[in-house]
């Protein structure tokens, strides 16, 4: 019988310890599908983050260093710079990149490294427990914001992908779910892309993924999957915010 | 490279580390070291190097820290504010036992205090300076000469124990011109068989500081802790007029240069009086001083602080009878070596002649 689907090479033959419903299992399988499509297995180095992401060395069967909280694009800078020729992409979620890290990857960014981003957008802290995140959307509740956020003393989610769009630095920005069939197919493709963004030199890509968390939004992964296109995507919405046309990526 | 040259302490630090094959400075602008990352912006090029402005101490740092994972020779350079910054980094560093060499040419707190030389990071320097249970090498240069020597072992003590280096000197041996004799890099080639190259025909590697299973953390400061250990064959000093010496002063770095012409004009005026110099401030000469107690009595710490160091002599120290007296200068101001001879009277006359 012809196998037609399977593991990737890239990803490592364990159990995931992410929650049930949780989207980083399906986000962590499109990054090592590129992986073995490119054929990057031996020349990538991933820099995983602090929060659930950090144990991305874990499921990837490549060299992985740990940054500290928020400092992925800054140590992965260092690492492309030192090695140009490499594959080189960070994986930070929400609290990471879009709190303690803001300055490091907007200037990351700013300065065009060739680096490849995957952000993971779940609009909560979800290691420490269900706090607000900067993406934590207005009226949610979370550990920290038990009322719900309001805007008056929390401030807004914020939009990083089209905060990075804005960057003249950034070649390639996208925003895509994997919350159903269709959106999970062009994810896999705008993924694609932001790889090939850096494979072809071209420079910094950033693809920000939406994603459910069961656990801290205190929902059925049902439920949840289903708030990701119902509330998430009206305030965050899908799409390729910036391209570079000419290159074709 | 035999003829001498007039070179300022900053530039001599940006050329023994271009020299010893540091090709990687990531930095950020404070005062009184930014000649060392203008240097390098001008000169890292010319020998293939990289060389990156980078938008805060925090992340200069973790750029370090990423060049270093990739077993490049990589450093960075600040002053004291910008060092407190650089904690979290040099702690995962450590943790995660990457290599990589920190300047820290200090200058006064607390808080922005102001550019002045002073010791008072000598703590900070010598105790871990961020969180968890870590050192760092700590070497306190006092010449220009010494600037460049000591930042060209920096890199090959930071590979060799695969531990961030800090070499700790102010904005006095930062500022100031003096004659140098630049000296050929003697490479000391050695295998990393630990760096992130992409794992090309071979199972992946991971460098990490996150250890969650049972025993697993324990195990691993044990580790880093026999590492600090064996560091100890590393430690240097220096000492200076000690034939017959009644009192001993202690002191690195700026002051230390201060006080060799105090110590000879005491000497002059007929006063026993000897220098040691601890070059390794981590780790500390605590055996030589030791040793050197059990012949001599009187001891004096003097520093541009209010009293660090003096803690490691008076933990040096062994003998029952040793005294221990201190002088410190707060940040701010620099004593003269007449002031400082003064000083000394005082504790030679309460300790030696009474």
């Amino acid at each position: 019988m012809k196998q037609i689907f399977k593991r990737p090479k890239a990803l490592v033959d364990v159990p995931f310890h992410f929650c049930p419903g949780c989207h980083h299992g399906i986000i962590h399988r499109l990054v090592a599908e590129c992986i073995d499509r490119y054929k990057l297995r031996g020349s990538t180095i991933g820099v995983a983050s602090v929060g659930c992401s950090v144990f991305l060395y874990d499921y990837m069967d490549v060299d992985v260093l740990e940054a500290p909280h928020g400092r992925a694009a800054a140590v992965a800078t260092g690492v492309k710079r030192a090695c140009p020729s490499n594959f080189v992409f960070t994986y930070q979620g929400d609290g990471d990149l879009a709190a303690i890290g803001t300055a490091e990857i907007v200037h990351a960014a700013n300065r065009g490294e060739h680096i490849t981003v995957v952000f993971v957008n779940n609009t909560v802290f979800g290691m420490t427990g269900g706090q607000m995140a900067p993406t934590t959307m207005e009226g949610q509740e979370t550990t920290t914001t038990p009322f719900g956020r309001e805007p008056g003393t929390n401030g807004y989610p914020i939009k990083m992908a089209e905060v990075m769009a804005e960057l003249t630095g950034t070649t390639f920005v996208a925003r895509v779910a994997v919350d159903n069939p269709k959106n999970l197919m062009r994810a896999k493709k705008v993924l694609r892309r932001a790889f090939e963004t850096q494979i072809k030199g071209k420079g910094f890509s950033f693809v920000e993924f939406l994603s459910a968390c069961p656990t801290n939004w205190k929902m059925s992964p049902e439920r949840a999957t289903r708030r990701i296109g119902e509330e998430m995507v009206p305030y965050f919405p899908l799409g390729i915010f910036k391209e570079d046309n000419a290159s074709g990526v | 490279m035999a003829e001498i040259e007039f070179v300022k302490g900053n530039e001599a630090i940006a050329m023994g580390a271009i020299e010893a094959g540091c090709r990687f400075y990531f930095g950020y602008p404070i005062t009184p070291q930014n000649d060392i990352p203008e240097y390098m912006s001008r000169h890292l090029p010319e020998v293939g190097g990289t060389f990156i402005q980078a938008e805060s101490e925090i992340a200069s740092i973790n750029m370090m820290l990423g060049a270093g994972a990739t077993g490049a020779r990589a450093m960075t350079s600040s002053s004291s504010p910008g060092i407190s910054l650089k904690q979290e980094g040099i702690s995962y560093m450590c943790g995660s036992q990457i290599p990589g060499v920190i300047i820290n040419m200090s200058r006064s707190g607390p808080g922005l205090g102001g550019i002045s030389p002073s010791q008072g990071d000598y703590f900070q320097a010598t105790r871990g300076g961020g969180h968890g249970d870590y050192r760092t090498i700590v070497l306190a240069p006092y010449s220009v000469q010494e600037n460049y020597d000591l930042t060209m072992k920096a890199f090959d003590l930071a590979d060799k124990y695969r531990n961030p280096v800090v070499v700790l000197g102010d904005a006095l041996l930062g500022q100031m011109k003096e004659p140098l004799r630049r000296h050929k890099y003697r490479k000391k080639k050695g295998e990393k068989d630990w760096i992130l190259t992409g794992a090309k025909g071979r199972s992946p590697r991971l460098l990490k500081s996150l250890y969650l299973s049972e025993g697993e953390l324990t195990e691993h400061n044990w580790r880093l802790y026999r590492k600090y250990q064996r560091m100890k064959r590393e430690i240097m000093y220096k000492v200076e007029f000690l034939e017959g010496a009644k009192l001993v002063v202690v002191a690195f770095g700026s002051v230390a240069r201060i006080l060799k012409s105090t110590v000879a004009m005491a000497r002059d005026k007929g006063m026993k009086v000897g220098l040691f110099r601890p070059v390794t401030l981590y780790p500390f000469p605590y055996a030589a001083l030791d040793k050197l107690s059990h012949k001599v009595r009187n001891f004096m710490a003097v520093e541009l602080n209010t009293g660090q160091m003096v803690e490691d002599v008076k933990l040096a120290v062994g003998h029952k009878k040793n005294q221990v007296d201190f002088y410190g200068r707060p940040p701010g101001s620099i004593p003269s070596p007449d002031e400082l001879l003064e000083e000394i009277k005082k504790v030679y006359n309460k300790r030696v002649k009474k």
